[in-house]
């Protein structure tokens, strides 16, 4: 009882002896799980899912939710194969999709917080809607999947820079830009608005300003999960990370921030989603008959967030 | 002026003046489109959210950040459960009825401990539930589609049973009377405001709020279980996630039907007008012979319009 006190509102240790344990298992069913090689297609796989989360974080920190991320992800992906393929595929015209794609990323959230805070929107319903929107422009940039990306963008993607996997140095970018937001008092300013919204207000926080960075970055790293993404399959796909928002909301609430705002953090969020990656691949690995692998990720991702929660209210 | 105002910004109002509005463009554009049969055509599809949206409406006005994620999930359980129960046999359809809502209802009332009892936020249980339902659905169907409807209830949906108006419809309209009646009459329904508006100030009074709350859940489930066996019924067979589609159409249309998503504010008349209005739009979108893309953004951005009007958020500064 007094440890499950010193755990109040530190659930992120719990999702870290969470992932522990599925590490564990996951080593005990497949005795390479640690070979670099692994390790590496494995946080591949992830990548895209922790991106996600993370900029879901920021919202729901701040008191809102944001379900048009998986549509921010398809459009950012047609956006970018198209910018790259116009522009001729050569190196400068990757890098300009690459800068394209960010920019329409973090210019859907923009226009998502203008709209949830300037106008006094529901998230929820504001975010259904956008989403709709974002999907049709995505099928009006590119009607059907494919137009590929050019071949040095996956093997980049796919190899190394600087002796380093790529993959690392987008994980490592990703953390260095959440670590540097969490050092700034951006981070707390957003925790008051999202926490207490009439007493942030009353203290004189500027809270429209506060919750449109907060959905600039959602969209942000929604765009960097489908420049990822693109890596991945290299090639556009106008229906791309439709599952992609749900998921992140279950990361980041298995990584101990409330949906009820004010409390949490990236860092739990990163654990969260390579939490239910694991999941995922320990359910794979654990030799259960396809039709059933479903229901049992199901139950025990909700487990897991019933679980989550519990130690967080104690 | 200030009685215009109020009235200018009475949801139900705006609800039934956006789908007047509609059918005339619709008319306008393809003449014929608000032609009797056509109308009760979009009615019968309107009835199959409303009733999803009625369970929607339920946990919304209830409070505390009510939603019901799992709602499309339930809907194709409730429609591959009744289609292999009938599995074309009008005898069987009473059967299909009520273990679609038996098994939806006990579904709801999961989510409903989860979120009283466990204290778990409802979008995140709800879209817990909505996973391990999906699972259970390809556990259940082994990735084959399976059962169909029984003709009685294809007819009871798609066919006239009393002067050109299909059998769902009247059950619809008694659905409507019964949630006003329930909403506005009755101890249960000024207890939903009651808990809905200030949860603290009602469990002082006295009221059982988290009975209450798990009994709504339960109410949504059953719901979805019902609107299940009408998909089912309008399409003659199911996927395991033909009730995807009804999710946030059935949040919409409470928003758009004036009830507050914070719970304790609205009804279920203006849902209802909200559901129709959706199904419209959507509809008169189709006949603007537009790409797809295009239809998609016009109705994404005639949703947000319509909550300019409403189902806006406080001020801060007052």
């Amino acid at each position: 009882m007094t440890l499950l006190a010193k755990l109040k509102g530190r659930t992120w240790v719990m999702t870290a002896a969470a992932l522990a344990v599925l590490v564990a298992v996951n080593i005990l069913l497949q005795p390479n799980f640690l070979e670099a090689s692994v390790v590496r297609s494995n946080l591949t796989t992830f990548l895209p899912l922790v991106l996600v989360a993370v900029g879901q974080t920021y919202v729901i920190i701040g008191g809102d939710i944001d379900l048009s991320v998986g549509a921010i992800v398809a459009l950012v992906n047609v956006v970018t194969v198209t910018t790259i393929a116009g522009l001729g595929g050569d190196g400068p015209a990757v890098l300009a999709g690459l800068v394209v794609g960010m920019a329409v990323g973090a210019g859907c959230g923009v226009l998502n917080g203008l709209i949830i805070a300037g106008l006094r929107f529901q998230p929820i319903v504001t975010t259904f809607a956008t989403s709709i929107v974002f999907s049709g422009l995505a099928l009006w940039v590119l009607p059907q999947a494919g137009l590929p990306v050019p071949e040095p963008y996956w093997r980049t993607y796919a190899g190394e820079v600087l002796g380093l996997p790529t993959v690392y140095l987008i994980y490592l970018a990703g953390f260095l830009l959440a670590a540097v937001l969490a050092a700034r008092p951006f981070m707390t300013r957003l925790r008051a608005v999202g926490g207490l919204r009439t007493a942030a207000f009353q203290t004189g926080l500027r809270l429209g300003a506060l919750r449109v960075a907060a959905f600039a970055l959602s969209g942000l790293y929604g765009a960097f999960a489908s420049l990822a993404l693109t890596g991945e399959t290299a090639s556009g796909d106008p229906l791309m990370g439709q599952t992609l928002a749900m998921s992140a909301i279950s990361a980041v609430v298995l990584g101990g921030t409330a949906l009820s705002g004010g409390v949490g953090g990236t860092l739990g969020s990163v654990l969260g989603a390579l939490v239910v990656g694991m999941i995922g691949s320990v359910i794979f690995f654990a030799g259960l008959p396809f039709e059933y692998q479903t229901l049992v990720q199901g139950l025990i991702i909700l487990a897991a967030l019933a679980g989550g929660v519990l130690v967080a209210r104690r | 002026m200030n009685r215009f105002a109020s009235l200018a910004r009475n949801p139900l109002l705006i609800s039934a003046a956006a789908i007047l509005a509609l059918l005339a463009i619709g008319e306008a554009v393809s003449p014929g489109f608000a032609r009797g049969d056509q109308i009760v055509r979009l009615l019968t599809v309107a009835a199959i959210l409303g009733i999803a949206a009625a369970g929607q409406n339920l946990v919304i006005l209830g409070g505390r950040e009510g939603i019901d994620l799992s709602i499309g999930a339930v809907i194709s359980l409730g429609a591959v459960i009744a289609g292999n129960v009938m599995n074309g046999a009008d005898a069987a359809i009473p059967l299909a009825f009520a273990g679609a809502a038996g098994v939806g209802f006990v579904i709801g009332v999961v989510n409903g401990l989860g979120v009283t009892w466990l204290r778990i936020p409802p979008l995140v249980m709800t879209l817990g539930m909505m996973g391990v339902i999906q699972g259970g659905l390809v556990v259940l169907s082994r990735g084959v589609p399976s059962g169909n409807a029984a003709p009685a209830l294809m007819a009871f949906v798609n066919r006239s049973a009393f002067l050109g108006i299909p059998g769902i419809l009247f059950v619809w309209a008694g659905l409507a009377g019964l949630m006003a009646l329930v909403l506005n009459k009755t101890r249960f329904g000024w207890s939903i405001y009651a808990i809905g508006a200030n949860e603290t100030a009602a469990v002082l009074t006295g009221l059982p709020a988290r009975r209450i709350r798990v009994l709504l859940y339960g109410l949504a489930g059953l719901c979805g279980g019902l609107t299940g066996v009408c998909v089912i019924g309008y399409t003659g067979n199911s996927f395991i996630s033909v009730g995807d589609q009804y999710v946030l159409p059935s949040v919409i249309a409470v928003v758009i039907g004036g009830t507050s998503l914070a719970g304790g504010a609205g009804s279920y008349t203006g849902t209802a007008l909200g559901a129709i209005a959706l199904v419209l739009l959507q509809s008169v979108l189709t006949t603007l012979n537009l790409e797809y893309w295009g239809r998609q953004v016009i109705f994404g951005v005639t949703l947000l319009l319509l909550m300019l009007l409403y189902g806006r958020q406080s001020r801060l500064r007052v």
